[in-house]
């Protein structure tokens, strides 16, 4: 793993503050007014240029999230989120829109030039800049730039900001959006839908494997506010794609909010294979700022021997409340979901997955890796159920976590139902600690601390980073080991 | 080389090492026996400077330098390798990836490059065929389901790649079977230089058949009772440790 020296480079880097994506762009923001209305989201959609049944959906939505309440059942500990103080627009000046690459800000370019993120077409093809990925650039509300389009379009497929697909693909947009999650869902859920900024839309057609990687990078920038994804990505009939979501904020002293919704459509013989690297702002070593992430991801494998899978790095966030899920719906049909949740300092994670099993023969396999390090708590919860019509389901389980020092708490909450008795559930979960012998055995062949927690650490999620995408798992690595930094001492 | 005086050292408050004087010559190889519990893993863990043991008197000097004063990994790069007695297993890191970061750790810690992946895959595979070390193992989790053969060849691979100047051997013969002692010895044997040292820790003489040693210690109760020539270890092979045990 030559990762490992590299991580330990990077690490020592960086200065007091571990996080590297911590700066923030002095740019000039348009922001709606603080707090949440009508009005408000009546601006949103404005600025959006949105026809009038979007509109309405968006005011159905926020009529009802005004009745409800936040949910308290996870296993985190924050004050009352104060919806009134946020901003729920920002969006750069000069870019209200996507544009094509030469006409974007080039402040904005400078930022995701800092990140790593490819935005230069020619510099991809020819090889200059990291991997052959499409990516949409979203910065706080907006979508400011969507590489490869037109590349894409050559294929038939569709790949740009979901506030160009409302405009130019409402047929899809009205079929699909709140099919998976429906905008009465979840008291994050709803309010996403209520005042959603930006986020991305795939459309693959019939038959067509996607060329490329796609890709959203997702940053936040401007103070108090809130970023509101929405993503949705449809497969059709024995189309193929993979997707990549990328997530990173400044560091700033208060909360900031990311409450996203993804809906993923696979129908017959179809395909998404959809990956996370979460690095927002976890908050410093005493708990201090950083991101409140309060998310609802589900898959809905509508089609027969469709498949949905979804794989997660979690290393940022104060808090994360995330439960990527798929409804097996097709007969055959088939979920993953591969998660590596590290957690560390004070950060609080509850996250897991849910696999819905409606269809016959539906099949899923869970594989997740919970890290605990600091004073943070970690907690897998999972849910896997079968329909009484979901003749043979299959459901594998494996929930590992590891401790790293005394002060941390690692907890697994697996529900498990099954109203057919030809279903075949398993679970296994271990739970375990980083020994001092292992630690000692590393040090006497010469690694320091850190390269030992980076060296077991990365053996205890190998069966996870095998699932990314190749050019994201070198990268992994390294956050993994940047994401223990002072974990022990 | 090596210079150890009037250690003493507890675990837990008990005192295990009860003034240890031994001194090691370049190039020499000494034999540490004694009964169980006489303090010889202890004194192998305190030179690889383990955790757990407070050193309550004593000094230990090691090129002349203070190890005491050293961490783990600094001792390691300074030139000091421990084979364990019973290696410690790490699940999902490759045999070949443990080597490669243990490897590249001491060389930076040292100040020179690291090595690039065709060296090292050369490097490897000889080591590993000299001491009949599989591919297939390398490629497996680190002494993860190895059998007790493995751990010990694995052991003597990872000092022949590491190229220590003192090698501490604790129980390397243990749970091994004629033929895997001798291979395993081999290649201790093949790392003898005039420039290394080794203090090999046992409780029979067979594997000093292999290993011949210049110098060896009884050990009993923490403290050295009596040192000698090879000759010695087979006079403990004939008439036991009860003699030692009784004076100390």
């Amino acid at each position: 793993m030559p990762a490992v020296q590299e991580t330990i480079e990077q690490v020592k880097e960086i200065d007091v503050d571990k996080y590297k994506y911590g700066f923030v762009t002095d740019i000039e923001m348009e922001l709606a007014p603080k707090g949440l209305s009508e009005d408000i989201v009546r601006f949103i959609s404005a600025k959006k240029e949105e026809p009038e049944w979007m509109l309405e959906w968006r005011l159905d939505a926020y009529r009802r999230w005004r009745t409800m309440e936040e949910p308290t059942w996870a296993r985190v500990d924050y004050p009352k989120i104060d919806f009134e103080d946020l901003y729920y627009y920002a969006a750069p000046k000069s870019s209200p829109g996507p544009k094509s690459l030469d006409e974007v800000d080039p402040e904005l370019l400078e930022t995701y030039k800092k990140l790593g993120i490819p935005l230069n077409e020619q510099a991809v093809l020819a090889g200059v800049e990291g991997a052959r990925v499409a990516v949409d650039a979203v910065f706080d509300s907006v979508s400011v730039v969507t590489t490869f389009k037109d590349e894409l379009a050559k294929s038939g497929v569709i790949f740009c900001s979901i506030s160009e697909a409302v405009r130019e693909h409402p047929e899809l947009v009205k079929k699909y959006l709140g099919s998976v999650v429906p905008s009465t869902d979840n008291f994050y859920a709803t309010l996403n839908a209520a005042v959603f900024s930006d986020g991305s839309f795939v459309y693959i057609p019939k038959g067509v494997r996607c060329p490329m990687e796609l890709s959203t990078y997702f940053r936040i920038n401007e103070e108090k506010t809130g970023q509101f994804e929405r993503t949705l990505i449809i497969a059709e009939e024995g189309s193929y794609v993979s997707y990549l979501e990328g997530c990173t904020a400044p560091m700033r002293d208060e909360n900031q909010l990311h409450a996203a919704v993804v809906e993923l459509v696979t129908l017959d013989d179809a395909e998404i294979k959809y990956s996370t690297v979460q690095n927002w702002y976890p908050g410093d070593a005493e708990g201090k700022g950083g991101i409140y992430n309060f998310v609802t991801k589900r898959g809905d494998c509508r089609g027969k021997n469709s498949k949905i899978s979804w794989t997660q790095v979690e290393t940022g966030s104060a808090i994360t409340w995330k439960y990527p899920s798929c409804i097996l719906r097709g007969e055959n049909s088939r979920g993953e979901f591969y998660s590596i949740a590290i957690s560390n300092g004070k950060q609080q994670v509850d996250s897991g997955t849910k696999m819905i099993h409606l269809g016959k023969n539906s099949s899923s396999r869970i594989i997740s890796k919970g890290i605990s390090a600091g004073r943070s708590q970690n907690t897998y919860r999972g849910l896997v159920s079968a329909h009484r019509k979901a003749a043979g389901a299959r459901n594998f389980t494996q929930c590992d976590s590891l401790l790293i020092g005394d002060q941390c708490g690692a907890h697994t909450v697996p529900y498990i139902e099954s109203k057919n008795s030809t279903a075949v559930f398993e679970h296994e979960a271990t739970t375990s600690k980083i020994s001092d012998d292992q630690m000692f055995y590393c040090q006497q062949r010469g690694m320091s601390d850190e390269e030992a927690i980076a060296l077991i650490v990365n053996g205890f999620v190998r069966d996870v980073i095998q699932q990314l995408p190749m050019e994201f798992m070198a990268e992994t690595q390294k956050l993994i080991g940047i994401s223990l930094e002072g974990s022990v001492g | 080389m090596l210079e150890i005086k009037n250690l003493h050292a507890n675990v837990d408050g008990n005192e295990i090492l009860r003034g240890i004087n031994l001194t090691i010559k370049p190039g020499e190889v000494h034999a540490i026996m004694g009964p169980n519990g006489s303090g010889k893993s202890t004194l192998s863990y305190v030179l690889a400077g383990k955790d757990d043991y407070e050193i309550t008197e004593g000094e230990i000097l090691f090129k002349g330098e203070n190890l005491l004063e050293m961490s783990p990994d600094e001792r390691a790069a300074a030139g000091v390798f421990l084979a364990f007695q019973y290696p410690i297993e790490i699940p999902g890191v490759a045999t070949m990836t443990f080597l490669r970061t243990a490897m590249n750790a001491q060389r930076k810690a040292r100040g020179e490059a690291e090595l690039n992946t065709p060296d090292f895959m050369k490097i490897v595979k000889q080591k590993a065929s000299e001491l009949k070390v599989s591919p297939e193992m390398l490629k497996r989790p680190l002494n993860v389901g190895f059998s007790g053969g493995e751990k010990k060849r694995n052991e003597i691979m990872q000092m022949a790649l590491l190229e220590p100047s003192l090698c501490v051997l604790d129980e390397t013969d243990s749970g091994l079977d004629i033929d895997a002692l001798r291979v395993v010895s081999d290649g201790v044997n093949a790392l003898r230089s005039p420039e290394r040292s080794m203090l090999v820790i046992t409780h029979y003489q067979r594997l000093l058949d292999h290993i011949i040693p210049d110098v060896v210690h009884v050990m009993s109760a923490g403290k050295i009772v009596k040192s000698g020539g090879k000759e010695l270890a087979l006079e403990l092979e004939e008439n036991g440790y009860a003699d030692y045990v009784n004076a100390a």
